[in-house]
Order: structure tokens, then sequence, then C-alpha cells
């Protein structure tokens, strides 16, 4: 199936800073992709790329199709930027029918209201940007781009300024968007945010895509723990297969085995491994 | 375009600025009203045997208003500049501009929508405050200019020329820079007619020749002085030549090709802006 979003050999040079340096990047349909990688790394500058904010040196960004930056691709797209802000004399209300005009959608205040109770301000409809906290306002921006049902978002570090509450509200929303077949591009620097919601990840760092795959791909088998009479015994070269026999040698031995628990890497610690930092 | 236009409308109408320039704008006709009130009463008093050539009202009035040209002129720019020294840069730095640019409306749309919200205002307040002030100018002393509509329409064209000057100069410099370059270039015109005054008053080719020259880089000042011009367009004689001497550039007939060219150059700073938006990163 043809890629939402498809980022190919995408360079961007920033004077005699190379901010890309050759991304190869997709996101299929209904895909919730991850966008992982230490601060400069380039994740915020490919997003951009991909919603015409910033232009690439070479390379070609697509969505469904179209080139990026061009009416076709921002008509399929939503999009919350890592660092925005709404007129402080606007009302949540005013935003969202500003860019539902913008945006050329129909849903009216039906919609309004639907995507308001969707990122948890269902009260918030005539409260002024001015009078909301940050986590509001970034909340509201996650509302703003899922104006219009677009089949891609692309959201650049959503839940910076949400409280745990928040991150579980966007969590959820994130969920139901998958339902919804919606894809999407989630930059952010939560590890554990994007282990629990994402169906691959990408880790990037000096403008290069050092590990891609899904999150169980990424994580790498770590051994085999056994917790035996004697202590925990750690078998660091063995895997699922060689449970059995480890068991048995033991038994065999005289050991004591009351656990077996076999060791996998989380996906900060393939972060930590690849990126260098 | 028309919800960027409203969008920019409302945020123009919106800011602590606007109000401010309104109350600057009742005391400026408040004041008006009273200056020229005195104007008419002491310049009728002054006419002895030898003004008799003179016509005291034509003279108290035409100066009088031709000050409030300038006054209405220094308004309207400071006030299309600050409604649109942030309209680029300022804007993104702000993260303002970035949700409405992935919109499928478009960078040109955008620029062009947010020059004609401010653009638009800054033009309607000329000529309201043209109007208030003609309106008391006759009141005080009788007297109304030779033409009253086509001055009051290139005054607003000074502004709106001086507007799109600030909104290309948002796409290349940050607020505060933009807007101290756009006041700069505002004065550098009025200080070409001020160059071109003295020349007149001196008979100065030089400076006469320097002042024709900056009409073509700043048409906003050609507009105006042309504006002035057609305050006394069918008087003669005397106080015809009296009051070709305004206080900051004299009445100067443009003509038909410069006024062309002040059309022509919106369209080229236009051109300029957009060209350089579109390549713009935001």
């Amino acid at each position: 199936m043809a890629a939402v979003l498809a980022a190919r050999a995408v360079e961007k040079r920033y004077g005699r800073v190379t901010a890309l340096a050759g991304v190869d990047l997709e996101v299929g349909p209904g895909q919730l992709v991850g966008l992982l990688g230490p601060n400069g790394a380039g994740k915020s500058t490919l997003v951009k790329i991909a919603c015409g904010l910033v232009r690439p040196s070479s390379g070609r960004v697509e969505v469904l199709g179209a080139p990026a930056g061009s009416a076709g691709a921002r008509r399929s797209l939503g999009y919350l930027a890592e660092l925005f802000r709404f007129p402080g004399w606007m009302t949540a209300d005013e935003v969202l029918t500003l860019h539902q005009r913008l945006a050329a959608s129909a849903g009216g205040g039906a919609e309004r209201i639907e995507l308001l109770e969707l990122v948890g301000l269902p009260d918030a409809r005539h409260t002024r940007v001015a009078s909301m906290s940050k986590g509001m306002q970034q909340r509201l921006g996650l509302a703003q781009a899922l104006v219009g049902s677009p089949p891609l978002l692309l959201l650049d570090e959503p839940t910076s300024a949400l409280d745990p509450a928040g991150r579980r509200v966007v969590r959820g929303l994130l969920e139901e968007l998958r339902r919804r077949g919606t894809s999407v591009l989630l930059n952010s620097h939560l590890l554990s945010e994007v282990e629990l919601v994402c169906d691959h990840v990408v880790i990037v760092d000096h403008g290069r895509v050092v590990a891609a795959g899904t999150p169980a791909e990424l994580r790498r088998q770590g051994g085999v723990e056994v917790e035996t009479g004697g202590g925990v015994r750690q078998f660091p070269d063995a895997g699922r297969a060689d449970v059995p026999r480890i068991v048995r040698e033991l038994v065999d031995a005289g050991e004591d085995v009351y656990a077996v628990r076999l060791v996998t890497s989380s996906l900060e610690d393939v972060y930590l491994e690849v990126v260098d930092e | 375009m028309t919800t960027i236009v409203l969008y920019g409308l409302r945020e123009s109408l919106r800011r602590k600025m606007f109000a401010v320039v309104l109350v600057l704008t009742a005391a400026f006709l408040g004041l008006y009203a009273w200056g020229t009130h005195a104007a008419f009463r002491d310049t009728r008093s002054f006419l002895g045997p030898a003004q008799q050539r003179l016509d005291p009202d034509a003279v108290a009035g035409a100066t009088v208003f031709g000050l409030a040209m300038f006054a209405i002129l220094f308004l309207g720019a400071v006030l299309s500049v600050f409604l649109t020294l942030n309209v680029v840069r300022g804007d993104a730095e702000a993260g303002l501009l970035q949700p409405l640019v992935v919109r499928p409306i478009g960078r040109a749309q955008l620029l062009l929508a947010r020059f004609a919200g401010a653009a638009g205002v800054a033009a309607i307040y000329v000529l309201a405050v043209y109007w208030l002030a003609l309106g008391i100018t006759y009141w005080a002393g009788g007297w109304s200019p030779d033409r009253l509509v086509s001055p009051g329409l290139e005054l607003a064209g000074a502004v709106v020329v001086v507007a799109a000057l600030a909104v290309a100069g948002s796409v290349f410099l940050a607020p505060i820079a933009n807007g101290i370059g756009a006041l700069m270039v505002f004065g550098a015109g009025l200080m070409a007619g001020l160059l071109g005054e003295i020349g007149h008053a001196i008979d100065s080719q030089k400076l006469q020749h320097i002042a024709r020259i900056a009409w073509w880089v700043f048409p906003f000042d050609a507009l105006y002085e042309d504006a002035l011009h057609r305050l006394t367009i069918d008087t003669t004689g005397f106080a015809a030549f009296v009051l070709t001497l305004g206080p900051f550039g004299g009445s100067h007939h443009a003509g038909g090709p410069l006024l062309l060219w002040a059309a022509a150059y919106l369209g080229i700073v236009g051109l300029v802006a957009l060209s350089a938006f579109a390549a713009r990163d935001l």
C-alpha cells in the first residue's frame, strides 16, 4: 500500500551546518511512527519539511503522492508545531473556526465540540487563549491539528507542556486516531510514550537514521536470568531456546530453580546505544 | 483569503496600539479644531492694504489643512508600520504563523491577505481623519479645498505604500528592526520633500533634482505632495504661490507617470515580498 508520507534521501543544509544528511522515512496508512533523537538531530527539521515550512536542500518528500508544501499535500495533513501560539484574544471556538475555514472543513460546531472533547477540553469552548495554561493551549493545538480529519498528522513534541494526566489523554487520542486509520508521525523525547503507542520507531542522530523498526524489533535479547537457591545466575548470551537446557543443567547440578526471566533491552537502552551523545 | 483578511482586521483593531492611535487622533483633532479656529480669526484681523490681493481664508485654510495632511500622513504611516512590522518574521518567531502557513491557503494568499487587512485599516483610518479634519476646517473658517476626494485618496495611497514596504520588510527583518527601518524610509521620503522645498525657495536646481529623484524612490512622498497640490489646484495669483511653500515638502504636481509608478511600485514591492516569503524557511 502506498505510503501516506514518504521521505527519500532528504538533505537539509543551513550554510555549513547539515541538519539532515539523507533521511529515508515512510509512514504507512494508519501507521503511528515515532521519531526519536537527541536535540539537534534533525527531527523537527524533517517534520517541518514534511509540512512545507522548510524546503529540503535535496531529496524528495511526498504526502499522499503530492510534493510536500504543495496545496495538495497541505490539504492532507494536520500539524502541531513544537513552538506555536494562537492569538490570546481568540477563544478556543474561534481558533477552531478559523482553522475550519482555512482547511475548508464542513464540520461546523459539531466538529469543534467533538475535537475539544477529544483533547479533554470540553468546557473550554468560550475560554480565551490568553487565559489558558500552557497545557490547555497544547491540547487546543492538538484539536486544531485534527480539524477536517486529515489523513496524516505531524505532531512535533505534542506532550512537552502536558502533565501526566494530559499525556494519558494524548495517548488515548493517538490510540483513537489509530482506530480511525489516521497516520501519525510523532516527534517526541518521551521514549516510554513512543514505546507505548507507536507501531514503528525511527531514531535519528546527526541528521541520519541510525535505527528503525517496530519497538519489538528494536528491543534486543539481553540474555537469561535464573533465580536459584544460590542467588540470581545470569546467562548474557542465552536466548529463549536455551532456557530448557539451562534449567536442566542447573537442576542436574543440584540447584533449586525458582524463576527464569528472559532479559530484553528497553527502547531506552537501544536509544542510548545508537545515539552518540 | 477573506478569512485571513478578517483575521488580520480583527487582530489590527484589537491591538492596544490602535486604541492609543485613536486617543492621539482625538487629541489631534481637538487641538486642530482649536488652532484652526484661531488661525482663521487671526488672519482675518491681520489683513491690511498690502495684503488685499490675498484671500486670507484660502491662505489660512490651505496652510492649516496642509499641516493637518502631514499629521494625518504621519499618524497613518505609524499605524500602518505598527500593524505590519511583524507579519512574517515576528509572527514566525512567536509561533503564530506556522499553524496558518501549513493550511491549504498558501503563503502568497496569506501575505496578500495580511497586507490587505492592515493596509485597509490604515487607509480607512486616514480617510476618516481626513474627512473629519476637512469638516473641522470648514466649520472653523468656511474654507474647503479645491478638490475634496482625490487628496484624501492620495494620502490613503501613500499610507498603503508605506504598509507595503513594512510588510516586505517583515519578510527579511525582525519586528523592531523592521519598524525602525520602515519609519526611517518614511522619514527619508519626507526629508527629500523638505530638501525639494528648500530648493524651490532658494531656486536651487540641484536640490529640486534630488527631490524629484526621491519621488521615484519613495512614491509615498510624491502622493503626499500631489495631494497637497490638489488642495489649491484652482487657486491663482499670489495666494497660489504662498501655498506652494508647505512646511514639510510643498505642494507639487506629481503627474500621471509618477502616479502610475506609485501603483507599479506597490506591485514590485509585493512581488519581492512574495518571492522572498515563498523561499523562506519558517
